[in-house]
This record gives structure tokens, sequence and C-alpha cells, in this order.
């Protein structure tokens, strides 16, 4: 994104923060939004989730060559992971691909067929709209996601761990149960609420300024998923800095 | 009554619209006219608030459009009718919750009351049972009744058609042309068409503006077209064999 760019997605989100025309509709399209963006994204966070604490939980127990390293740390070090990186950035961007894409292909598909022109000419705030739900459902939907993810991640490690043998169940659960400090819950859940709102009003801006047709449309939303990634990589290195 | 002053608007340095004044009166239809590139969809979305021209008003009712906050804007959109060239129905709604979505936002209305609303509305335009179809469901010709359906919805003061004939076949096109003149007459909207279709011109053109290379060429009614000897307008009005002979008739 460059300057100009960037000015327009804060001009844009100005617009998407004004009052709304009617309260009740706004309410029943974050609805529609949140089980959008929530209950049809718990499937595909929980198949990812439990796959790479499984993943984690055998690649620490290879490395751990030392024998004056208990194995307890492998639960340890699985659900620090988890809790401060995997879960919330892994499930970000699985999330910016399936969300991302489909939320600007949406908004961009209304652009070109002069969708939200309509929707100016009646009267009503085409930003608001359009993407104060999505952006709600956001910030509420992907930190509830990201919870079920560490869950699953840490379930996912003690699964992985138990049938190939490389922890036992008891040196599982005591690493996970040791030394576990509850702020690390928080920055995650802050850094899920970043993404959140990245996943949502970056492609909803590509979406919203998309020209031409069809193919422009597609290339928007590519560019939204890329855009998209990368804040998530640079929110996610400043939000640490600034919490931990 | 809609009126433009002196409306002028460029894009990177390209004066699309050079010095544009008209009155558009209630009641009948009026006609922007010119062959494509001449600005009249850039003159139409200057006056719906789509575009801002770089100078000149807008004056609907003799309240100035042009200088309005947005806040102040949208207590005169509520007063406007728009129907779009591919009618930008919503894909995702029903014809039902298309022609209700202005009451839905706008009005506090019992569902009972908005359902009357919208059946009368299809029946205005022909298309009595067809609430739930989607968008994708109906023709090219069926899309642009439901447009102008939602439209009247809000029962507008002002309606605007950009090219309600396009991708339409003749016969369509004359139902569509004869919808908008009877509503207009019916409601006493101010009606502002933008075309270049020249039965639309001959059949509703009541009052004709007509456009070419940014500036405006000619104003008159279709009674009067016909008469004229300005070679941009002859150029464009009877640009065919057909036309041409037809005038030579005439």
């Amino acid at each position: 994104m460059n300057f100009t760019n960037f000015g327009r997605y804060v001009l844009l989100l100005k617009s998407v923060f004004r009052k709304p025309e009617k309260l009740k509709i706004y309410l029943k399209e974050i609805a529609k939004q949140m089980d959008y963006v929530g209950v049809g994204s718990v499937g595909l966070i929980a198949i990812i989730s439990t796959f790479i604490g499984a993943v984690m939980t055998l690649q620490i127990a290879f490395q751990l060559v030392s024998d004056f390293i208990p194995k307890t740390i492998i639960g340890s070090v699985n659900r620090d992971s988890s809790i401060l990186e995997l879960s919330p950035t892994i499930s970000a961007i699985v999330l910016a691909g399936k969300i991302g894409s489909a939320i600007s292909s949406e908004i961009g598909s209304m652009r070109v067929t002069e969708q939200i022109d309509a929707l100016e000419i009646m009267g009503i705030n085409a930003p608001g709209y359009l993407i104060l739900p999505k952006i709600i459902s956001g910030i509420t939907m992907v930190p509830m996601l990201v919870i079920i993810s560490m869950f699953l991640s840490i379930t996912g490690g003690y699964i992985g761990g138990s049938i190939s043998g490389a922890v036992t169940p008891a040196e599982y659960l005591q690493g996970i149960t040791t030394d576990f400090n509850p702020y690390t819950i928080v920055v995650a859940l802050v850094k899920a609420f970043v993404f959140g709102f990245i996943i949502t009003s970056v492609p909803a801006y590509e979406g919203f300024y998309v020209r031409g047709g069809a193919l422009e449309v597609s290339q928007a939303s590519t560019r939204a998923v890329v855009i998209s990634c990368i804040s998530i990589l640079v929110c996610d290195y400043l939000v640490t800095q600034l919490l931990l | 009554m809609i009126e433009v002053k002196d409306i002028y608007k460029s894009f990177s340095g390209n004066d699309v619209l050079q010095g544009i004044s008209g009155k558009f009166e209630e009641g009948v239809t009026n006609l922007i006219i010119g062959g494509s590139g001449s600005g009249k969809t850039t003159l139409l979305k200057c006056m719906v608030g789509l575009h801002q021209p770089d100078s000149g008003s807008v004056l609907y009712d003799g309240r100035d459009f042009t200088p309005m906050t947005y806040e102040q804007r949208i207590d005169v959109r509520k007063e406007i009718g728009m129907l779009f060239q591919g009618s930008a129905l919503f894909d995702s709604m029903t014809v039902e919750d298309n022609i209700m979505f202005p009451l839905n936002m706008f009005t506090e209305q019992t569902r009972k009351e908005k359902l009357e609303r919208v059946n009368f509305c299809l029946e205005r335009v022909n298309l009595v049972g067809k609430n739930a179809l989607f968008p994708a469901e109906l023709s090219g010709g069926m899309k642009k009744r439901v447009g102008i359906a939602r439209a009247i919805s809000m029962n507008p003061k002002y309606l605007f058609c950009d090219e309600p004939n396009s991708g339409l076949d003749p016969k369509t096109s004359i139902v569509i042309d004869e919808l908008i003149q009877e509503l207009t007459e019916e409601f006493k909207t101010t009606t502002i068409v933008v075309t270049h279709d020249m039965n639309s011109v001959m059949g509703i053109g009541d009052y004709i503006l007509f456009l070419h290379e940014g500036k405006k060429f000619w104003e008159g009614s279709n009674k009067e077209i016909a008469h004229t000897d300005i070679k941009e307008l002859n150029d464009f009005v009877f640009a065919s064999r057909f036309m041409k002979a037809a005038k030579d008739k005439f």
C-alpha cells in the first residue's frame, strides 16, 4: 500500500464508522457475518490447529536430544508457541485467504455492477452498510476462533505425542500446566483482535475501490489476500514487541 | 423541477462537461441524449452526486445539491429513485427484498404495509407474483422493470434512468419507455432519462437536451428535433439510412 492508498483506506474507515441509518438492519447483517466468519470457519481452524499442535510436538521432541532436558518441556514449548504465535498468526493467515478473498470479491462485484452506486443513491452509507458488519464480525469472531485454535493445538500436541510415543501423556500434561503465564492469552487475544480488523478491512478496501470488470475483481481479491497477510505479519511483530 | 447551471467536470485534464445548463420540469419525460463519450452519463452522475462537479450547481426544487454535506444530501437522496443501466439489483436478494430494501431502511412501516407497497410496485411494472425470484432468474427486461419498481418504491419526486433500453429488444424497449412515461405522468415525478435510443427520443422525449463533446448543442422537444439544421444533432439523430430517408420523406 502506498501513501495514497493508505490515505484512502483511512478515509474509507472514517465513512465506515458513521452512524448507521437503522440499527436493526445493521444488527441483522452483523449476525449474518458472524455466522459466516465465525461458525463457517470453525471446521477449517479445528483441522489446521489440531495437526499443527501434533506436528509441533513431534518436532520439539526430535530437537530435544539432550538427556538433561526433561520431556515435560515439550508440553511447555508447544503450549507457549501455540498460544503466542501459531494459533493467532496461522489462523489469521488462513482466514485472510478464506474470508478476505470472499469479502473483496463480494464488494468488488457489487462495485462493478453498480450495486454500491445504487446504495449511495438511496441515501445509504454504503461503506457503513457493507463493511461495518464485516469488521465487527472480524474483531469478535477471530479472537473466538483463536481461543478454539489454542485449545485444539495443545490437544493436538497431546494426541500426536501420545500416538507417536514422543512424550508420555503424563509428561505432556505436566509440561502444559507448569509455569503457565496467563498474560500470554492476553497477548494472543490482542493479536487476534488486530488481525480480525485487518482480515476484514483490507479486503473490503480493495473491493470497494475496484475499477473494471471480472478480471479486476479477481486481481483485487488476490491483492487483498497478499496485503492482508503482509499486514498480519508486520502487526504480529509490532504487537509482540509492544506487549512482551 | 431540477435545474443544472453551468456544470463543468474534467477527469485527469480531459474536459468531459463544459458549462452544461438546463431545466428539467416535473411531470414530463426529460431526455439527455448524445453519442458515446458525449458526457451524458457523467452529467447524470453529477446530478445525483456520484460525481462532484468541478464548478456549477444542481438545484432540486431550488435546493442547491452541490455544496451540501453528506448528511444534507441524504434528505434529497431519499426523494430520488434511479434505474441503472445494468439494473444494479442486489443479486443476493429476491425481487421482493430488493424492492423492500429502501422501505426497510427508511420507513417504520409494518411488514404487511411494506409488502402491500412492494406488490403495488410490482403490479405497476406488470410483474405480479415474481416476488420470490432472484435477479439471476429474470430476463433483461424483467430486471429493468424490477429496477423501476425499486426506484418508485419510496414514491420519489425525482426519477433518473441511465440508458434504460440498453441490451433490450425494440419491443421491450418500447414497453420500458412507455412505463417510464406513464409513471412520470401518474406520480408527477421529475424524470430524467439518459439515452441514445432513437425510439425513445421520438417516443417519449418531451424535453430533450443534446450533448456533443461535453457541450450542450441543442434543447427542445421530439416534435422539434426533426426540423433542426444543427449538423451534429442531425448526424446523431439521423445516422442511419433509414432515418435519413424518413427525415427526407417527413
